[in-house]
């Protein structure tokens, strides 16, 4: 893959939400950058909440390790009952296993609090289900591991491929987009896409506080309410392998009033900058 | 319709119902998902509240006819009920979720306790604890 692979598409209808942060940095040589490269030594976490992906978990780890070996792959069996844990460990990612389902909030937090408490410099939360394209974690780590940003997320809609998304839920994204441009300051186009890295500030106050159910958007609001720097970079997602999405239509409504509930209660809390903890 | 000074209590106690589940979702003291059923019984008997007519029309339909306030309480009454169902399921899982820890714990303190017998992963914990020589 050169480097041209790389660069942003010609913009779609949507660029207007697109800020400069989107663009990802055409990468000098012939590929894109082993993390093992950029990280200097630094220690990078990849986080796969799994909850019965064993169909596709093996195969997620093993790209996973094969395109960045250096990065410590973590699967947190949020309570799987299809021998998730057992695949993964044969595939050569270390495994933590939840004693009952805790929901994907609960399950990625504890991959923070791992990364956390094992002095990691980078987490890199990936979903088990092959929708997020190991080959783009070089370019999703860059602005974090560069000391550019905080937080990095990959987003579906900054400008690479045409990912459309069935009418309701892209509305509802756009909602979430528009609002928490709006409390952030700056304009973020996927703030629901769990393909995201955070530096060691990130990791400490995810380890903390996170939100239990549908946490991807508050993460945002709290990175940026703890005066924490937030980029987007545009990604590619695959199809989900296999298993169906865990949203329903009444769901659905619970996440859109649950989570603007939760981002404007937020903005009643003070904004301070984290002071790091002894 | 209404009397005036039961639609402004009624709409003030709303009010405070609200605010305060709001400063408590702020405070970290209360998770919003147990929060929206509240939030929405203080919405709603704000509008009752100050919806005069509304409650002599929704009395009408119930056929109470000497007292068009009561529908108020009826329906604040059928939403507390309401949240206290809902918490019941909460606390039935919470309960189940704390059993499971607190068993989980006593295995783990008990494997470790006993490190210098490391426990065979091929045998269930069940067999083991029963043919330990030491309780």
């Amino acid at each position: 893959m050169g480097p041209a692979a790389l660069k942003q598409s010609a913009p779609d209808a949507d660029s207007s939400l697109v800020s400069a942060s989107a663009v990802p940095r055409p990468l000098a040589g012939s590929g894109p950058v082993p993390v093992s490269e950029s990280a200097d030594g630094r220690r990078c976490l990849a986080i796969l909440p799994a909850y019965n992906e064993a169909g596709c978990v093996g195969r997620v780890v093993d790209e996973i390790r094969a395109f960045e070996p250096s990065v410590e792959v973590l699967v947190v069996d949020d309570g799987s009952t299809d021998g998730t844990a057992a695949i993964a460990a044969a595939h050569g990612a270390k495994v933590v296993r939840l004693p009952f389902n805790l929901g994907i909030g609960g399950a990625v937090q504890t991959g923070y609090r791992y990364a956390y408490a094992h002095g990691h410099d980078v987490a890199v939360q990936i979903d088990a289900d092959g929708q997020h394209d190991p080959s783009e974690l070089g370019a999703l780590l860059a602005p974090v591991l560069a000391g550019e940003a905080d937080m990095v997320v990959g987003s579906r809609f900054a400008g690479r491929g045409a990912y459309r998304a069935p009418f309701l839920r892209r509305a509802g994204i756009r909602l979430f987009a528009w609002t928490v441009s709006r409390i952030v300051g700056q304009s973020v186009t996927d703030t629901t896409s769990g393909f995201r890295a955070v530096n060691r500030r990130g990791i400490a106050l995810f380890a903390f506080e996170y939100a239990h159910d549908y946490p991807e958007v508050e993460a945002v609001v709290a990175m940026a309410r703890s005066r924490l720097r937030v980029a987007e970079v545009g990604v590619l997602m695959r199809d989900r392998a296999e298993g169906r999405s865990s949203i329903t239509a009444a769901g659905s409504v619970y996440y859109t009033v649950k989570v603007l509930l939760a981002i404007l209660v937020a903005l009643l809390r003070p904004s301070a900058a984290l002071t790091e903890a002894a | 319709m209404t009397p005036l000074p039961v639609s402004i209590a009624a709409a003030a106690a709303s009010l405070v119902l609200i605010g305060v589940v709001l400063e408590l979702i702020r405070s970290r003291r209360l998770r919003e998902r147990y929060a929206l059923l509240w939030l929405l019984t203080g919405a709603v008997l704000l509008t009752l509240s100050l919806w005069r007519d509304g409650t002599n029309t929704i009395a009408g339909w119930a056929g109470v006819k000497s007292y068009p306030p009561a529908v108020l309480f009826a329906v604040g009454l059928m939403f507390v009920l309401l949240v206290l169902l809902h918490y019941a399921t909460v606390i039935s899982r919470l309960s189940d979720q704390n059993a499971t820890l607190a068993q989980r714990l006593a295995l783990l303190e008990e494997e470790l306790r006993s490190a210098e017998e490391p426990l065979s992963r091929a045998v269930p914990l069940l067999e083991v604890h029963r043919g330990r020589a030491r309780g």
